[in-house]
């Protein structure tokens, strides 16, 4: 992408930008869509209708929010660290937003394609946990350090066994470049890493159920790291008002819940490369049949758009399925549960792949 | 180790159960509606705004007293033989020019035994419930068809009119000033 545009373009720092501010629309487009598809989902769920006034079925809700938002006098508490408190909206929004650097969309619309993708992730995410910390000490609330507890305690266990999933898909993979992980599984759904990748024989067979375990397992993880329900005690509404962002209004409070559907979509954007195939088809590309090899890119945005929603939507549906955890029970199911299976998962996989 | 393999299980298999609730619930329409645009039937003799028709009032005040709340306030001026006032849709004659009729909506209880004392029909309950306002002072309403100036002359004429009567009655038999007070009232 940045190569194709610094051609195109001939200047370095236009090219740079242009290729941050395509992962940066799409981030943007997709809160104010998430947002609102959230509360629609919620809404029919529970035999409501949710927004129906603002356009469409309220489809401009959330832009009506919006500029609410902007509006709003940025109000901060007398006791407040005002340095740490300013940085940290930001830090927590630079986190989720920085993952999309080396996501690929598509073969084309790639930010960069380093050959550390996954590590990259994994790494620039724990700033997420950095800057919730930032936001709970600085606005001296009791519930804000609560819920920054909850939050760095929650987050920190959950990544062992992300970590774990994502450590036996390189195993299997022999690559952390999200880019060659997308592109080994290309053509068929069959050869989806869910369905023991595109290597053809008796271990593809073998890896199918550990391949749906590690599966559910990266999935329950990282719902827990970006803190939605069931998971979600940092903010717990009943308990702790707003958790780690009680005492932030206006856009900071903005920029907060955006690195909220940020992140949603960046980790369920990192399944779907693992395990769903990342941007290739299932069922074959449209270009290839009419002979136009200009529309694959294209279609493989669609595709990989259509995967990270669609995973998007489980985790709306799960959250106006399931209670919240309680602390303790939340730690069981990571330390107790999660993690031993993702030990037994990544042994396991390890011996298939030698076979 | 078999109660934590059946934890796992049942982990799953019932969060599998609770999905499968909440995504019927998906499809299945809407129990609430979109309530200023559309709105509940109400039933028949739901009881609501007071409306007065003032065509058929004979302002005979039985209303007001009814009303357990005083929230309804009359005041009437009798007619003069030279005007005709109608009469009422099931026949009654009119004889009171009612200069006052308000009601003070904001009192109101909403009891409805207003309705059936009246004689013409012409109090009654609507459908109408949405009436909220922004200033006390609006809940009064005024439903007299007579303006001010109007019900100011029509007290000057009946007293115009008693005046004349009376000096009528007072000119053939100035000698009996007991029976003149009897006439005038």
């Amino acid at each position: 992408m940045y190569q194709f545009l610094y051609d195109l373009i001939g200047n370095e720092i236009l090219a740079g930008l242009l290729v941050a501010v395509v992962p940066l629309t799409i981030i943007l487009v997709f809160a104010l869509f998430g947002i609102w598809l959230e509360r629609k989902v919620s809404a029919h769920m529970q035999d409501r209708l949710g927004p129906m006034r603002t356009g469409w079925h309220g489809w401009l809700q959330t832009v009506a929010d919006l500029m609410k938002m902007l509006q709003k006098e940025d109000i901060i508490a007398t006791d407040a660290d005002k340095t740490l408190y300013n940085i940290a909206p930001v830090l927590v929004f630079t986190g989720s937003f920085a993952a999309y650097a080396v996501i690929p969309f598509s073969s084309k619309l790639l930010g960069s394609e380093v050959e550390i993708g996954l590590f990259y992730v994994i790494a620039i995410s724990s700033l997420v946990v950095a800057g919730i910390l930032m936001a709970g000490w600085s606005a001296n609330n009791k519930y804000s350090l609560l819920g920054a507890m909850r939050a760095a305690a929650q987050i920190i266990s959950y990544e062992i066994p992300t970590a774990l999933i994502i450590l036996s898909m390189v195993m299997l993979t022999g690559t952390l470049s999200l880019e060659k992980i997308s592109q080994m599984q290309t053509s068929s759904f069959w050869n989806w890493n869910i369905f023991g990748g595109a290597v053809f024989g008796l271990s593809k067979f073998l890896l199918i159920p550990f391949m749906i375990a590690g599966t559910l397992i990266i999935f329950t993880s990282t719902l827990a790291e970006v803190n939605r329900v069931p998971f979600d005690i940092p903010e717990a509404e009943s308990e702790l008002v707003a958790g780690y962002f009680t005492e932030y209004c206006g856009m900071k409070w903005g920029m907060f819940m955006l690195a909220e559907y940020g992140n949603m979509f960046a980790v369920s954007a990192i399944i779907a490369i693992l395990f769903l195939g990342g941007y290739q088809s299932p069922i074959g590309y449209l270009g290839n049949s009419i002979g136009a090899q200009w529309l694959i890119p294209f279609e493989q945005g669609f595709w990989f758009i259509a995967k990270g929603l669609a995973l998007v939507f489980v985790q709306m549906w799960l959250r106006w399925t399931l209670p919240r955890l309680r602390v303790d029970q939340l730690m069981t199911v990571c330390w107790k549960y999660l993690i031993p299976f993702a030990f037994i998962n990544l042994i396991i996989i390890g011996i298939i792949s030698l076979i | 180790m078999k109660q934590y393999l059946k934890n796992t299980f049942d982990g799953i298999f019932t969060v599998l159960v609770g999905m499968k609730v909440t995504f019927k619930h998906l499809f299945t329409p809407a129990v609430t509606i979109q309530y200023p645009d559309v709105k509940v039937k109400l039933p028949d003799r739901v009881r609501n705004r007071l409306y007065v028709n003032m065509d058929d009032c004979i302002g005979c005040d039985q209303c007001s007293r009814a009303c357990p709340v005083s929230c309804i306030e009359i005041e009437t001026v009798k007619s003069i033989p030279s005007e005709d006032l109608g009469i009422t849709s099931n026949g009654k004659k009119k004889a009171l020019w009612v200069t006052k009729f308000n009601i003070d909506i904001a009192k109101c209880c909403y009891c409805q035994l207003c309705v059936f004392p009246c004689p013409t029909e012409c109090i009654y309950m609507t459908d109408v419930y949405e009436f909220a306002e922004y200033e006390r002072s609006n809940f009064l309403y005024k439903f007299a068809t007579l303006t001010d100036e109007e019900a100011v002359q029509k007290k000057i004429n009946y007293e115009k009119f008693q005046a004349e009567k009376a000096a009528a009655a007072a000119k053939p038999k100035p000698e009996t000033p007991a029976q003149t007070e009897n006439k005038t009232e």
